[in-house]
């Protein structure tokens, strides 16, 4: 592999040709700011928040798009860059809905992450409000185009994630909106809600329904865990405020990436239902009534005991769950062979 | 999955055969969606035009259960043409002559009577499988829940040693599995006839081995039964008693109605579950579980990816984690069973199990690991059969084409197939309650073919009663063009549409998987409409 040296920031750095001058900065702890870059997704080179100065380049060339050079100079931070990227946030500012305290997205929006470094406060420039129809029709993902800063990662994700295309461009200019086709609301589209655009959006245009209202960002504890569902085996981020589960986001899974299907990233409702079993149930009169724990254990050991005794093992059957984890089917044929004593053991892998 | 997801991105040539892999599993349907992209072609083997059809270079629309006939055909085309892997066969394999003449008689032309696929278009596909650089073959249960499934994937299995298809990156026999730990539980042993990592309990050695590690002084050596032997033992009154873990046979095991009758046969039902399910409802006892986000422990998942499922959560009210209400029942037995932690469980699982040996919660903090990783240093293995099949030589099973067990005629003119949607998983537990899922997709229907709506006289959305001779259920159509005439569809997802009193439990006689796939019904209009909940 061929090696180029360049220097950042009066920093030698040494990195892989090939590689754009924002991995390069990446690669060593330099931050660039970026609205519209994602590692997964092709890059755009659409917002420019990521210009850098260059020696021997005549203007700030965006860093996501640009290759290194052997012998590179770079400037990340000096105040022409910084002025032009203020420049460009206030731009994104000018029409964009400031109600910040009530969005969902607040403590994990970009833009208002880069607003509050670079010091823009919406006053410079003062666009036109937008007042778009909000898109909520559908129980999973709620869309405020009012908020949309047009980066197109959504778009991308939707067609080279998911490989849907979905979600396009619309009207020109100012008028700009992303959406399906024909700016028809998602569940009239051939959205299959995977939910990838929401998990890519840099502000608050495209957020999970179901987590609006439950907390912020820095309220919520990430736990990363296997999905449930089907056996493909997705990595995702159970989002879990005052002991319960409020949401699921993406992480990077080594099967799924950052994707996931409808089920695994909107259909966790059923952790804290009110149907779910709390306590014991115990069959009397015809009923199932409410027993302790002990109470029920007994019961299942002495019925279980009696039938052995009296039918033998091979009276008893057990069904295992290809929805319970290998410690606990370890357990249940262990359970079935060495107390049980018998063989009659299986799950629904044939199902 | 011989193969890891990932690698069916690099494939030059995908045979997708009985998986509706973007509804069914999403996510490695992204990795068909990318091969395509990358210029790999698909082939598409299945009676319902899915999605997976519309994706497709190839579409083989065929006949339910005929598919031995085009895998047996394919073969012949590429015997006939002089296009299988010689050097493969020679060194890797056994018994291709037995192939070779069983599969003479299967000629493209011959097989298009039974399939329905053109000769040329089975030519086609089985040129661009054997000559394919690398070449991949998904199924899921469209093979395997036939009376004939255990044949199907022999076929499955002959084909891609025929052409050298297996036992190298992006190649292989790649069965995509439909549930999150489904893997992992027949890892682990929970199947009449082996312990962990399919050690089978005929062998004495095994048998010790367990009978040490676990301290008693013997244990069974005649293998258990299955899933629909069990049922079938209550029935009869053989079986006395049930414990059953998160399964809801009610619903998801064919003949539903035998379920029911033999379930409510037993002296005693024991159901441990998060929701009430409707096998729960008749139990004698019933053990509240906790969820996946209340528990550690670890899933194996199609790809034999062993990967951690951490807690994040406490449980809800007393119910209690799987494991632990399993120590309690073998304690009250009079088994002491104490185990601290899942990691503690997972020590064990190692300490017995040669495929999961190497792996532990510290591993797999850094990372998932696939079996076999026979060693704390192994990398865990991501493909199976590279240089040499578990036996050694790869053995063809020549197999012959037979037609499905319960045939349309006058009376059930149709063929009922059942299969899964995007939206809901299994028999709803779950994605009924999610208060998102169930709101998307609130009504299951069958989809019926334009021309049998028309012979039934029903409309889009209007209710039928479907009947087989085991039972019936009402549901409304939805006319689609994703069934051929004769066929007919629907989903096991919903209680209200209880399908599986319907389908046959007639079973493969190798893996006693029932044959979902096909059974014969008729429909008739029912003139009130039900009551539906309705569409958002």
């Amino acid at each position: 592999m061929e090696w180029f040296t360049l220097t950042i920031d009066g920093r030698e750095v040494c990195v892989p040709k090939g590689t754009t001058v924002l991995e390069a900065c990446r690669m060593n702890d330099i931050p660039i700011p970026t609205l519209c870059h994602d590692p997964e997704l092709t890059s755009a080179g659409a917002c420019r928040l990521c210009i850098v100065q260059i020696e021997g380049m005549r203007n700030l060339p965006p860093s996501c798009v640009t290759q290194v050079t052997q012998g590179m100079v770079v400037q990340t931070q000096n105040p022409k860059v910084r002025e032009a990227r203020k420049t460009i946030l206030e731009l994104l500012v000018a029409n964009h809905p400031l109600d910040c305290m009530t969005c969902q997205k607040m403590g994990d929006c970009s833009l208002a992450q880069y607003a509050y470094d670079y010091g823009v406060t919406g006053e410079r420039y003062q666009g036109e409000a937008r007042d778009l129809p909000i898109d909520s029709a559908n129980p999973f993902i709620i869309k405020d185009p009012n908020k949309c800063i047009a980066c197109g990662k959504c778009i991308r994700a939707c067609d080279e994630i998911q490989g849907r295309s979905v979600l396009d461009f619309s009207f020109r200019g100012f008028d700009v909106q992303v959406g399906p086709a024909f700016n028809l609301p998602y569940n009239e589209s051939d959205c299959v809600f995977c939910g990838s655009c929401v998990s890519v959006c840099p502000v608050g245009a495209l957020t999970e329904k179901k987590m609006q209202g439950k907390g912020r960002r820095w309220e919520m504890e990430k736990v990363t865990t296997t999905c449930p569902y089907c056996g493909t085996g997705c990595s995702l981020d159970l989002n879990v405020k005052n002991g319960k589960v409020v949401g699921i986001t993406s992480t990077d899974g080594d099967v799924n990436g950052s994707a996931l299907c409808v089920k695994g990233r909107f259909g966790y409702g059923f952790i804290h239902h009110p149907d779910r079993l709390k306590t014991p149930l115990i069959r009397k009169d015809g009923k199932l009534v409410e027993a302790s724990w002990t109470e029920a254990i007994n019961l299942v050991a002495e019925k279980l005991s009696a039938v052995k005794e009296n039918f033998g093992s091979d009276a008893i059957g057990v069904l295992s769950s290809a929805r319970c984890t290998n410690e606990e089917n370890y357990l249940m044929n262990k359970l079935t062979r060495a107390v049980f004593g018998t063989n009659n053991i299986d799950h629904c892998a044939r199902l | 999955m011989t193969n890891t997801i990932q690698e069916v991105a690099g494939a030059d040539f995908i045979l997708a055969i009985g998986t509706n892999t973007t509804e069914a599993h999403p996510i490695i349907g992204l990795q068909v969606k990318k091969a395509v992209r990358n210029g790999a072609t698909l082939a598409v083997v299945d009676p319902r035009k899915t999605e997976m059809a519309d994706l497709a270079h190839h579409y083989l629309r065929i006949k339910s259960g005929s598919d031995i006939a085009l895998l047996n055909a394919m073969a012949n085309v590429i015997i006939a043409e002089e296009i299988w892997n010689k050097e493969f066969v020679a060194t890797r394999t056994e018994e291709f002559e037995a192939l070779k003449e069983m599969v003479a008689k299967y000629t493209p032309e011959h097989v298009e009577s039974i399939t329905g696929i053109p000769a040329d278009t089975i030519k086609t596909v089985a040129r661009g499988y054997a000559l394919a650089p690398n070449a991949t073959i998904l199924y899921t249960m469209g093979i395997t829940q036939h009376i004939c499934g255990t044949h199907n994937v022999m076929a499955i299995a002959n084909l891609s040693m025929l052409c050298g298809q297996i036992g190298k990156e992006f190649s292989g026999v790649n069965p995509l599995r439909g549930q999150n730990n489904v893997q992992g539980a027949c890892d682990m042993g929970a199947l009449p006839n082996v312990f962990t990592g399919y050690q089978p309990v005929t062998v004495e050695e095994n048998r010790t081995k367990f009978a040490t590690e676990w301290g008693v002084q013997d244990l069974p050596a005649k293998p258990g039964l299955t899933l629909g032997e069990l049922f079938d033992a209550a029935g009869t009154g053989q079986l006395k008693c049930m414990y059953v873990m998160g399964e809801n046979p009610i619903l998801s095991d064919p003949d539903a109605l035998h379920v029911i009758h033999a379930l409510e046969k037993l002296d005693f039902l024991v159901v441990q579950d998060i929701f009430l399910t409707e096998t729960a409802e008749i139990a004698d006892v019933v053990l509240p579980a906790v969820s996946f986000a209340e528990k550690n422990g670890t899933f194996s998942n199609t790809e034999r990816r062993v990967q951690r499922v951490r807690k994040a959560v406490e449980p809800e009210g007393d119910a209690k984690d799987d494991w632990e209400i399993i120590g309690l029942v073998a304690t009250a037995m009079g088994y002491p069973m104490h185990y601290q932690s899942a990691e503690e469980i997972m020590e064990e699982i190692a300490r017995v199990t040669p495929s999961y040996a190497g792996i532990s919660y510290a591993r797999l903090e850094q990372g998932s690991l696939q079996w076999p990783c026979p060693t704390a240093e192994h990398p865990g293995t991501q493909y199976l059969h590279s240089g040499k099949f578990s036996r050694g030589l790869g053995k063809f099973h020549p197999v012959e084409y037979v037609s499905p067990d319960e045939m349309p005629n006058d009376e059930y003119p149709l063929v009922l197939s059942t299969g899964r949607r995007l939206y809901h998983y299994h028999t709803g537990t779950m994605t009924q309650r999610t208060g998102a899922l169930e709101v998307a997709y609130p009504q299951e229907y069958l989809e019926i073919n334009c021309l049998d709506a028309e012979n039934s006289g029903v409309c889009d959305g209007e209710i039928v009663k479907v009947t087989s001779r085991r039972g019936s259920v009402e549901v409304a159509v939805r006319v689609s063009d994703r069934v051929t005439p004769g066929l007919v569809f629907t989903s096991f997802h919903y209680p209200e549409v209880a399908i599986n009193q319907l389908t046959n439990p007639a079973r493969d006689p190798i893996s006693k998987i029932p044959e979902f796939k096909v059974c014969a019904v008729k429909i008739t209009k029912v003139m009130v409409s039900l009551n539906t909940k309705k569409v958002s």
